[in-house]
Parts: C-alpha cells; sequence; structure tokens
C-alpha cells in the first residue's frame, strides 16, 4: 500500500513537480519558447529527431570521438602508472613530469593543439585522450603506492617471484583505485567532449547545437543535453557493472 | 644468576640443525637490533622465543622468513619455511582455497587445499572471501596455508595475539596437534609467557638483540604443572619482571 506520506518522501517526487511546472509555465507563456522549450515539445524533437536518423548519425559520431579518446587516454595512463609505480627509475623520470601536467589546465591546451593538429578529428580525440590520462595515471599510481606492505611481505616469505607477485598482490590490490581512476576519466572525456565540439565540428553533438543555437531552437540544444547526461550516466553504471563483478571479495558487497 | 641452568647454544647435541645463526647482526643505521647471535634449532623441535617490545623479535623472524637480506653472513635455513603471521595476511581478493595455495603453481589444484583446510577445521569455508572469515577462522586459513608446503621450519609469529582467550587455547591444541603429525621444526615467536611454557621444548628469551636466557623444559606436555611456577618466575625475571611465587595474582598485586 502507497500512502500519502511515501509519496511525499519519494525521491522522484521533486524531479517530476520541477518537470511538470516547466511544463506548466511554457504552456501558459511564462517561459517562451525561444528561452526554454517546454518538456513536452522536447520529448517531441527526441522522437522526430531520432526517426529522421540525425540524432543517432550525430551520436554515432560524437560517441567515437569520446570512446577513442578514453581508450588512448586511458590506456596511456595505465601504462605510465604501471611503470611509475613499479619500477623505482620509472617513477623519477615520469611522475615529475605527469605532477607538472596535472597544474595545466587542458582545456587552455586547445589554441596549441588546434595549431598542431588542424581543426579535425585528431585535435578533438587527443584533448580528450590528454584530458582522461590524468585521473587513471594519478589512481593507479597511488593503489599501486598505497599496496598493504605486510601482504607483500607474506606473499614473499611464501616464495612469491617479482612476477607472481605483482600478478597476485599489487595488481589486484591496485585494482580498486584503477577503476575509481576510470570513473572520473570516463567524467572527463565527456566534459572535454563538450569543450573539443565546440571547434568547428561539421557532425557531432556539439555541431547540432550549434546549429540549434542559430536557429534558437532551444528544444534541440535540450535534447542533445540529455544525451550529453545519458552518456556519463551509461559510462558510470559500466564502470559500476565492472566493479561489482571484479571486486565481489570486498565485504560491502559480499554483504549485500 | 639463580638457579635456571644456562646451556652454552654452541652444545646442542644436534649435529645437522635446520636453523642455525653464527655471530649474526643486523644493524639500522646506530641501533644493533640483532647483535652477534647465536641460534640453532634442531628438527622438529618447538622453540619459543620471547622477549619484550624493541627486543628485536620481529627483526630476528624476518631474518629466518627470509624477508631481509643476510648477504656475509654465518647463516642456515632450510630450503622449506612457511610462516603464520599475527594479522593472517590472507590476501583479501583470492578466496580461502586459493590462499592457501598462494605461489605454489597451477598444478595445484583445489583438493589439495581443499583437505588442508578440512584439517584445521575450515573444510566448509574452503571457498569463502577472506574479509568474511571471523579471527580464528583466519588464523586456521593461514595455519593450512603453512603446512600445505610441507615446511621444515614453520615460523609463527604471535599467531593467537590477536584472538579471544577461549579461541586461543583451541588454537593452541589445534597448533601442537598438528606440529605432532608433520613434525616441523617450530619457532614461536610470543609475548606470552604461558603460551611459550605450554607448547615448546624449549624457550629463548631475546633482550637487546642477544639471547638472554635458555630454558629446556624436560617435562612433557600436559604434565607440567609442577615445574610451571619456577619456570615462570625465571622467565619473567629474565624479561624483566621480579616475582618470587611465580604466581600471576601474587605479581600484580605486590605491595612495593
Amino acid at each position: 500500500m502507497t500512502t500519502k506520506r511515501d509519496v511525499l518522501q519519494a525521491r522522484w517526487l521533486s524531479p517530476v513537480a520541477l518537470l511538470l511546472l516547466w511544463e506548466l509555465a511554457s504552456r501558459t507563456g511564462v517561459i517562451p519558447d525561444h528561452i526554454l522549450a517546454a518538456p513536452s515539445s522536447v520529448v517531441r524533437s527526441l522522437f522526430g529527431m531520432t526517426a529522421s536518423g540525425e540524432l543517432p548519425l550525430n551520436l554515432a559520431v560524437s560517441l567515437r570521438r569520446a570512446a577513442l579518446g578514453f581508450a588512448i587516454g586511458s590506456s596511456l595512463g595505465v601504462v605510465l602508472a604501471l611503470a611509475a609505480g613499479l619500477l623505482r627509475r620509472g617513477d623519477a623520470l615520469i611522475d615529475p613530469i605527469i605532477q607538472i601536467k596535472r597544474t595545466l589546465p587542458v582545456v587552455a591546451l586547445t589554441p596549441l593543439f588546434i595549431i598542431w593538429f588542424g581543426i579535425g578529428e585528431t585535435t578533438k580525440i587527443a584533448l580528450i585522450a590528454f584530458a582522461s590520462m590524468l585521473p587513471v595515471y594519478i589512481n593507479l599510481h597511488q593503489g599501486i603506492r598505497g599496496i598493504d606492505i605486510r601482504l607483500v611481505d607474506a606473499a614473499r616469505s611464501f616464495g612469491l617471484g617479482r612476477a607472481a607477485l605483482i600478478g597476485n598482490v599489487i595488481l589486484p590490490g591496485a585494482l580498486p583505485s584503477l577503476l575509481t581512476g576510470l570513473r572520473y576519466s570516463l567524467s572527463i572525456s565527456v566534459l572535454m567532449l563538450v569543450i573539443a565540439e565546440q571547434v568547428n565540428a561539421s557532425a557531432g553533438l556539439g555541431f547540432m547545437i550549434q546549429n540549434a543555437r542559430d536557429a534558437m531552437r532551444t528544444d534541440i540544444i535540450v535534447v542533445c543535453l540529455m544525451v550529453y547526461a545519458l552518456l556519463g550516466l551509461a559510462g558510470d553504471s559500466l564502470i559500476r557493472a565492472i566493479e561489482s563483478k571484479a571486486l565481489a571479495w570486498r565485504p560491502t558487497l559480499v554483504e549485500a | 644468576m639463580n638457579e635456571l641452568t644456562r646451556i652454552p647454544l654452541a652444545a646442542v647435541p644436534d649435529p645437522s640443525p635446520v636453523v642455525r645463526l653464527r655471530g649474526f647482526s643486523r644493524v639500522f643505521g646506530d641501533t644493533r637490533v640483532l647483535d652477534d647471535l647465536d641460534l640453532e634449532i634442531a628438527p622438529g623441535e618447538f622453540v619459543a622465543l620471547l622477549g619484550r617490545s624493541g627486543s628485536g623479535k620481529t627483526t630476528l623472524l624476518r631474518t629466518l622468513a627470509g624477508l631481509d637480506p643476510s648477504v656475509g653472513q654465518d647463516l642456515r635455513l632450510p630450503g622449506t619455511r612457511a610462516t603464520v603471521f599475527q594479522d593472517a595476511r590472507l590476501l583479501p581478493w583470492k578466496r580461502v582455497w586459493q590462499n592457501v595455495v598462494l605461489g605454489l603453481g597451477k598444478r595445484t589444484r583445489r583438493d589439495l587445499a581443499a583437505s588442508a583446510l578440512e584439517e584445521v577445521g575450515l573444510g566448509h569455508r574452503w571457498d569463502a572471501w577472506p574479509l568474511t572469515l571471523s579471527g580464528g577462522e583466519a588464523q586456521r586459513a593461514s595455519l593450512a596455508r603453512a603446512l600445505i608446503r610441507k615446511p621444515e621450519l614453520l615460523l609463527l609469529d604471535e599467531p593467537f595475539a590477536a584472538l579471544d582467550a577461549l579461541t586461543r587455547i583451541r588454537m593452541h591444541a589445534l597448533v601442537l596437534s598438528l606440529w605432532q603429525q608433520h613434525r616441523p621444526a617450530v619457532l614461536l615467536v610470543t609475548h606470552d609467557v604461558e603460551e611459550a611454557m605450554a607448547l615448546a621444548d624449549r624457550i629463548l628469551v631475546l633482550d637487546r638483540g642477544r639471547i638472554a636466557a635458555e630454558e629446556r623444559i624436560g617435562a612433557p606436555r600436559g604434565s607440567r604443572g609442577s615445574v610451571i611456577r619456577s619456570l615462570r618466575a625465571s622467565l619473567l625475571g629474565h624479561l624483566g619482571l621480579q616475582t618470587e611465587s611465580g604466581v600471576y595474582a601474587d605479581l600484580i598485586g605486590r605491595k612495593p
């Protein structure tokens, strides 16, 4: 039985109320269409753009950018973190450079990247890759450094060599940190995607937004914003799914 | 000093001890943690090592476990050693049985681990995650992990210190019966005088990096009641606590 109190305490209540208020304000003309389109017209545009193939096509272009950039960036982050975390010389070589890079906002590099790589796909993918490398590196590096030395000692006392130690103790122990890093990297990939697509795109979600802006089509802009949000959400739940599988040994998940 | 008999270590009548340290020293900075230490342990012998905090127990144990470098020192260790640590140190991301066979190679199968776990009374938890085990269960798993290696030298690093009193008694009995079955040489590092007197054939007191005293217990386990009082008094004396009666209650309640 759903009582009145349950409804009032439900977490969906306030978003739904906001949506209704918004729709009401649009219909009564309090919010004009060129300021913000009504939810109903946003939904209509969503279906229309999906049916015409406009949205799937541009989404595919954007997805490719984000996925390629994320894949390159996070792989680079993993490789560098492993080299810096497992080799003393690697740490001395790599870590200082990364720490310098860390202080540099990647967005500020956009002009340089445009000069180097032009205004095509390369710049967009490079920006995403460059930005998404850092969280993976920092988290994995810290994860490797933070391995419980007592577990390492125990494994060594049972005669595990270096390779077995890395495979059985260090990497599994650093896995939670890696997954945290990947989650941050994914959301940064979507963020950089938005920024990179402002750079003279001829296809993609950002391109659609710019066209819509010129035509004052706020409904299309809202549709694209929704898709950006869904991209971030999808990435996050992907990592969560991997986490609950790979980290089944953790007590919170064990008891659940 | 007092009535206890100090047996010079060089006179231990065993021709081929499993452990032999001659004039062993270990220095950290200005501190000599182990100072010209002599130690022999015969095959199958159960030795307890007592000592105050900072007496060098841990360093000696790490040396025997092969965790610290001992280049250029007169040191003989058996090929197969295994350690049970106070904090179990099971890898939390491997199931109990995988922890038991850690580092034994791919040929070692599940049934072998299962029978080792059966022997320590943990057969029913073979597939559990380590973080779901109680303290006593974790120590049983840790014992199984040590014994499956058929060690010539079993190192016990205060393995019962973190257990509640009743669990500790059960674990003492288990360790004794396992020792009687497999007959490894045992070095039990402990703070607990009672534990040492109940389990060991020989008790060493480590002080400032040297063996300060040594007691052999001739009486068989189970009928040591008559010797325990004077033994306790002398061991406590070596640890810096004077007591005439050798009774705990009198020691604590004594008027200054």
